[in-house]
């Protein structure tokens, strides 16, 4: 599957506004000016941008603590990413979800989630009800490492294969869960592996490189739609940064770390590929790389100036209507 | 028109309706299909543990649905479904099992309409039988409503008979908001009349289902009856008219009922299944204290049960329950 000059400066857009979403909200907490727990995607780019560019708003994705890269890659808007992690009114979740449940639903985006796995049974209910209602659309489960050993993504594999729904569940590997690496508490080299037991199809692709995220995916996705179940995509990645912003980092060796984003940025690999395949030019990533700065200044300042929410709205949304 | 039907048939009759109703309802639990073939060989399905839901496969087989015993699994993907565009009605066999599934409930269904904005609705039912009485000891007889009603974002009811069994299902089901319906045990096998056709009891009123005037006793769920067995004995031993208040909804909770008995009788005593600590008993003793004071003529009392996990044995379970010998003490005890 080829992607035309377009597809390609989207794909190249959102994991660029990705990045530098990611390391402004990185100097934001440093300078004090946004407070709560920040865990950021930087790195794993390829991973929601090769995924998401197969979905539509009607396709559902459930995310993590992580999540801001898939919101992104889903379209959720940036001014309402950054209002609501400045805790303000004008919010996407009016300032009440914060970082680790950011969510925009009108873009099939049901939610960032601060406890890991959960998010897993809740993307196989989107598929349930995709199936039941016949709507052909798919829902994307992601995920980490870790999330792979808890009990709701072994309970939602079996339930997903044995009802054949119409879900993906992308396992991002980052090889640490929190802080311990994986192979310290999973026995097995691949997390993929762990679809056989449940009959289902997997595959694996290398993280780093959006084309092999997006080639799997699409056979993936044709798998799911075609109605022969879920499948589980098992994507090697690395987090550049720590597992949230202020980490000490004193788990990891240096040298690694920068292996990792000297020799396998996302970002670079897919410069590379689309540059030396003259599909691209320079000048028109450059122009991105420019847009993409101007348009998160333009967030910050907005949200900066966006005023917090009411206080009345302290125990609005809790129910429905005019429930207490 | 009404006919006499068991609590379990008037739920069953619930489902049908909702289901036919609207094609976006399904129900799903541990066995709750139960097996049987359903191609007409003969084999008949089980329709849950104890039958309640038996016959609705034939009816819907694409929206009954057999889950694996995956409590968590099931109850995340009921939220899934719910916030995406299906009403879903799970089974949690018995409401002990909240331990393997609270996650769902506790952080999910009950926090992503105010996580998201008021952008998310879960219009998610969770049936789940509650409390003592079949002997079936420490794991499979506590009243946990007190857990549900205590999480922001969910709503807890409890019914006491099977006509208010079918009235508040049907309301759950239609609810915008994830409901915790509960099925205690004291009265599933209860008979009772119930309406036919399609009716709701809204959630959050309580029911004043007898006029005393001297005491309030408050019951829900399986109390009401050891309420109205004590009301009676009070009436014709002592001479005490009291006002039974059936709560029906514990979160939202009918607070001015709460007050307008108490204000007519100046006594109340709580009657609640559950053990003491943080229990309903000990939140509505709060606010009859709090917002009631006034009326008050005697001390508040709570009757319960003890601080302890349900026995097995039979004498010890009875005792474990709260009876009407401890309600009418209690009121006694009031002077």
């Amino acid at each position: 599957m080829d992607l035309n000059r377009d597809q390609l400066l989207v794909a190249y857009r959102k994991m660029r506004t990705i990045r530098s979403f990611e390391e402004k909200l990185g100097e934001l907490v440093a300078a004090g000016k946004m407070g709560g727990f920040m865990h950021l995607y930087t790195g794993e780019e390829a991973v929601a941008v090769g995924v998401c560019a197969h979905l539509s708003d009607d396709d559902i994705v459930t995310s993590t603590h992580r999540g801001h890269g898939h919101c992104i890659a889903k379209g959720v808007d940036v001014a309402g990413m950054m209002a609501e992690l400045f805790g303000r009114a004008t919010g996407i979740c009016k300032g009440k979800g914060g970082s680790m449940h950011i969510a925009d639903l009108d873009r099939g985006m049901l939610g960032a989630n601060g406890i890991v796995g959960a998010g897993i049974p809740l993307a196989t209910g989107a598929g349930l009800s995709a199936k039941l209602r016949r709507t052909g659309h798919v829902a994307v489960a992601f995920f980490g490492d870790g999330a792979s050993n808890q009990g709701s993504f072994h309970e939602s594999l079996n339930m997903a294969a044995n009802w054949k729904l119409p879900v993906l569940y992308v396992v991002e590997n980052n090889g640490f869960g929190e802080f311990t690496p994986t192979e310290f508490v999973i026995p097995v080299k691949d997390i993929a592996v762990r679809a056989t037991s449940y009959g289902m199809k997997s595959l694996i692709a290398d993280g780093m490189d959006f084309f092999d995220v997006f080639e799997k995916t699409d056979e993936a996705l044709d798998h799911c739609r075609r109605g022969e179940g879920p499948v589980l995509l098992e994507c090697k990645t690395y987090r550049f940064g720590g597992h949230f912003v202020g980490d000490p980092l004193v788990y990891r060796s240096k040298e690694e770390a920068e292996d990792w984003i000297q020799n396998h940025d996302p970002l670079d690999g897919f410069e590379n590929h689309v540059i030396e395949a003259g599909l691209v030019d320079t000048d028109d990533l450059r122009r991105i790389d420019h847009e993409v700065r101007e348009i998160l200044e333009a967030a910050v300042t907005a949200a900066e100036a966006a005023p917090f929410p009411d206080l009345s709205e302290l125990t609005t949304d809790v129910y429905g209507e005019a429930t207490r | 028109m009404s006919r006499i039907l068991t609590f379990g048939a008037a739920i069953n009759e619930a489902i049908y309706i909702a289901m036919k109703s609207d094609p976006s309802v399904i129900l799903m639990g541990e066995d709750v299909a139960g097996g049987g073939n359903r191609d007409g060989d003969g084999i008949d399905e089980m329709g849950g543990v104890l039958g309640t839901t038996k016959g609705l496969v034939k009816h819907f087989p694409d929206r009954v649905l057999d889950t694996p015993i995956s409590e968590m699994g099931l109850m995340g993907t009921g939220v899934g479904a719910a916030a995406t565009g299906m009403r879903p009605i799970v089974e949690l066999m018995f409401m002990d099992f909240l331990g393997t599934c609270l996650d769902p409930l506790l952080n999910q269904a009950s926090k992503l309409r105010y996580m998201l904005g008021g952008k998310a609705r879960i219009p998610l039912t969770v049936r789940t039988v509650s409390g003592a009485g079949m002997q079936a000891a420490a794991q499979h007889s506590q009243s946990l409503y007190w857990i549900t009603t205590g999480i922001p974002g969910l709503k807890t009811v409890i019914p006491s008979n099977p006509a208010d069994a079918k009235g508040l299902l049907l309301a759950a089901i239609r609810d915008d908001d994830p409901v915790i319906f509960c099925e205690p045990k004291l009265v599933l096998g209860s008979k009772g009349e119930v309406p036919e056709g399609d009716y709701e009891i809204p959630i959050g009123k309580a029911n004043l289902v007898r006029e005393g005037g001297d005491v309030t006793l408050i019951g829900f769920g399986g109390t009401v009856s050891i309420c109205l067995k004590a009301a009676k004995q009070l009436a014709a031993e002592d001479g005490i008219e009291a006002d039974v208040l059936d709560l029906r909804s514990l979160q939202p909770l009918d607070e001015e009922a709460i007050l307008a008995t108490l204000s007519r009788t100046g006594r109340v005593v709580i009657v609640d299944e559950s053990t003491p600590r943080c229990s309903i008993a000990t939140d509505i003793a709060a606010l009859c204290v709090d917002r009631g004071f006034d009326f008050l003529e005697a001390p508040v009392k709570r009757v319960t049960a003890p601080h302890g996990p349900v026995p097995f044995s039979r004498p010890l379970e009875q005792a474990y329950i709260p009876s009407a010998a401890s309600v009418i003490a209690a009121v006694r005890a009031q002077g």
